[in-house]
């Protein structure tokens, strides 16, 4: 997993409340067996045309938009299935991190194991941040895993939460599993206790 | 201070809990199907690991097969790779595989109960988000990502962090033709898609005791499209009744010693809850949505509400383009709304149970003619069943089609897809866009809901039938 310290990109303004993952990436994508190549089918519903010509109305379509590491989003973002495809599809496609008012449970825990930080802010700063980029998407957001800050360039900062485990991980980029592997005596131990206790 | 179910059932699985850390937690149960294991599978190789503990781990076909009865011959590549990859990784790790050729093979959460593998007390994980119906046994089961699963397929262990409780009580009696789904359908209009991210739910109340497994599995099932990764139902003898006998249930002296402890597991008098939630089931009605999120719904007898209405400018923009999606307009009544497809299926709404009231709908009567009608059993065991009942017969010569087991139409990974623009009287969990395939425009409602869809070939009130 690639560590994640600090960041400074521009952000894709994704005005929508409740996008949900069969949105991020469509269950068609999900036949695959591998996890490479899946940023094709991100948003592919709302990013393209039936006939596959690019909507030009949709955000990450807009040129000035391209190369952006940053996705702001409304609120509920990647709810619904459990599929960790929608944060291979973000990561694959570009993304860093995702901005919004709240997460689904299942996606923001699937994020933290992929390297793309999940920032939960709150509405009034994404609404701010949303005119901030949508007035001049060339604005440069600083993000510093260390501090827990989203820094704009006239210096305003907002800080975020995030569990200390999690952010130590995504410092290290490591995820849980050589965590949970350096158990095994506890989880022998909690094996052999009787089932019914 | 007394505790809740979930305190019970997570505190028992608790394996270790360092300072600043999340728990690791033991999972009793894990199931996996072929769309969310491959990579899991892949990541255990690349790491040179086993699986712990391929007694405690079982698998089935579902999301991407096929519900024609068809060879894999003639499967479309992509499914056939992914059962293929599937059946080689149950191969070489030494899982127990209910495949599509076997006499089991279903939709995992479906299958996981019928075989007494779900039981109360447990924790059951799944890579799929409605691993939550299983709390209807009154265990701790919920979705993880693929991560998470090769996670569990190498240590039996999650890393979790503790998630809050919600209280939603039901109590009163519930009226003809108001199910289970309409309870679970109103709590999330109600609590809102996203309202419970971050907590547990316990279901309480009388009448939520009354209800059959069946009934319990539907709204546990859709706890996630409250935004909860699980919903748990505290276990009583309609759940011991259940799961005794089963082939993977304690037997003997050894089903008793369970019982005996599945009895602790209720909610202490004086436990608390992080939020409670109240309903009267005899203010309920069948419920449909409008959406295009679960939370978008409304009574048959009501109507879509108009932008203007909602104080949250958030909740306006997602109501605005949900019906410009669904091609429905404000203030409209739900009921008359015309239907081009019905689905009856799904892990929501595809148990006998469920079959059986809907086929007491459409008996003796046929389908609109405008409308195609597929019903998709959950599970070649369930499939089995309803023929033995002549089930089969009473969808074929309504108009229906008769599928085998497995995912279907809920999710458009399949062959089973609703066409751009179409209607879906739909038995599933989710009317998100393009969920039961590109453009399609999903209207959530119960099993007795659709099929009355069905025969009159437009959204109606399924009490007018009833009589």
């Amino acid at each position: 997993m690639q560590p994640f310290t600090t960041l400074t990109s521009t952000a894709a303004p994704l005005r929508m409340e409740n996008v949900d993952t069969d949105q991020i990436i469509p269950a068609q994508y999900l036949t695959a067996v591998t996890k490479e190549g899946m940023g094709k089918g991100l948003f592919s519903w709302i990013r393209y045309n039936p006939d596959g010509t690019p909507k030009p109305d949709f955000v990450l379509n807009k040129p000035e938009y391209q190369g952006a590491q940053i996705l702001i989003a409304g609120r509920n973002f990647g709810s619904g299935s459990s599929r960790e495809h929608a944060v291979w599809a973000l990561t694959d496609y570009g993304f860093r991190c995702v901005i919004s008012p709240g997460f689904a449970d299942i996606f923001y825990n699937n994020s933290l194991k992929n390297g793309l930080l999940p920032i939960v802010l709150p509405e009034e700063v994404v609404n701010l941040l949303w005119d901030l980029v949508e007035e001049e998407p060339k604005t440069l957001l600083h993000i510093d895993l260390r501090s827990q800050t989203v820094t704009l360039p006239d210096g305003q900062q907002h800080s975020f939460a995030i569990d200390p485990f999690r952010k130590l991980c995504l410092l290290e980029g490591v995820d849980d599993l050589g965590y949970l592997l350096s158990k095994e005596e506890a989880i022998a131990a909690y094996e052999a206790r009787p089932r019914w206790a | 201070m007394g505790k809740t179910l979930f305190e019970k059932v997570w505190d028992a699985h608790v394996v270790a809990q360092d300072e600043g850390a999340p728990a690791v937690l033991y999972i009793d149960a894990h199931l996996i199907h072929e769309v969310t294991s491959p990579q899991a599978f892949a990541m255990l190789r690349e790491r040179g690991l086993k699986v712990r503990r391929p007694d405690k781990t079982f698998a089935t076909m579902d999301h991407a097969i096929p519900t024609r009865n068809v060879d894999i011959e003639l499967w479309p590549s992509d499914a056939a790779t992914q059962v293929r990859t599937l059946r080689q990784n149950c191969k070489d790790f030494g899982i127990t595989l209910w495949d599509v050729d076997g006499p089991v093979q279903g939709i995992v959460h479906v299958v996981g109960p019928e075989m007494g593998i779900t039981q109360p007390g447990m924790t059951i994980v799944c890579g799929d988000s409605h691993t939550s119906t299983h709390g209807a046994f009154g265990a701790l089961a919920f979705g993880i990502g693929t991560s998470e699963v090769a996670h569990v397929l190498a240590t039996q262990c999650l890393l979790q962090k503790k998630p809050k409780t919600m209280a939603i009580t039901v109590d009163g009696e519930l009226g003809k033709g108001v199910t289970a789904k309409d309870i679970i359908l109103a709590i999330i209009a109600k609590n809102g898609a996203g309202g419970g991210a971050g907590y547990v739910f316990e279901y309480r109340g009388s009448a939520i005791r009354k209800l059959s497994m069946a009934s319990r599995m539907t709204i546990c099932n859709m706890s996630i499209e409250g935004g909860a990764r699980a919903g748990m139902i505290a276990p009583d003898e309609t759940t011991f009744e259940y799961v005794k006998g089963r082939p993977y249930a304690p037997k003997g002296e050894e089903w008793e010693r369970a019982v005996a402890y599945w009895r602790t597991l209720v909610t202490d008098e004086d436990a608390v809850f992080d939020r409670e939630l109240k309903l009267d089931a005899g203010e309920l009605q069948p419920m449909v949505t409008y959406g295009t999120n679960p939370g978008q719904g409304v009574p048959i007898t009501g109507r879509i509400p108009y932008p203007e209405e909602l104080e949250d400018p958030a909740e306006r923009r997602s109501l605005i383009s949900a019906l410009e999606y669904m091609g429905l307009k404000p203030g409209q009544p739900m009921e008359g709304q015309p239907v081009d497809i019905v689905f009856i299926g799904s892990c929501t709404n595809s148990r006998i149970e469920d079959l059986r009231e809907a086929a007491a709908i459409v008996k003796g009567k046929k389908i609109a003619d405008h409308v195609w009608g597929i019903v998709v059993p959950g599970s070649k065991s369930v499939k089995a069943q309803a023929e033995a009942e002549g089930l089969d017969r009473i969808f074929i010569e309504a108009g229906f089609e008769w599928r085998g087991a497995g995912c279907s139409m809920c999710l458009a990974m399949n062959e089973d897809k609703a066409g751009a623009g179409k209607y879906v009287a739909s038995t599933s969990n989710r009317n998100f866009q393009g969920r039961q395939g590109p453009g399609a425009r999903s209207l959530l409602m119960s099993p007795i809901m659709a099929a009355a869809a069905a025969v009159k070939g437009r959204v109606v009130d399924v009490r007018e039938m009833l009589n």
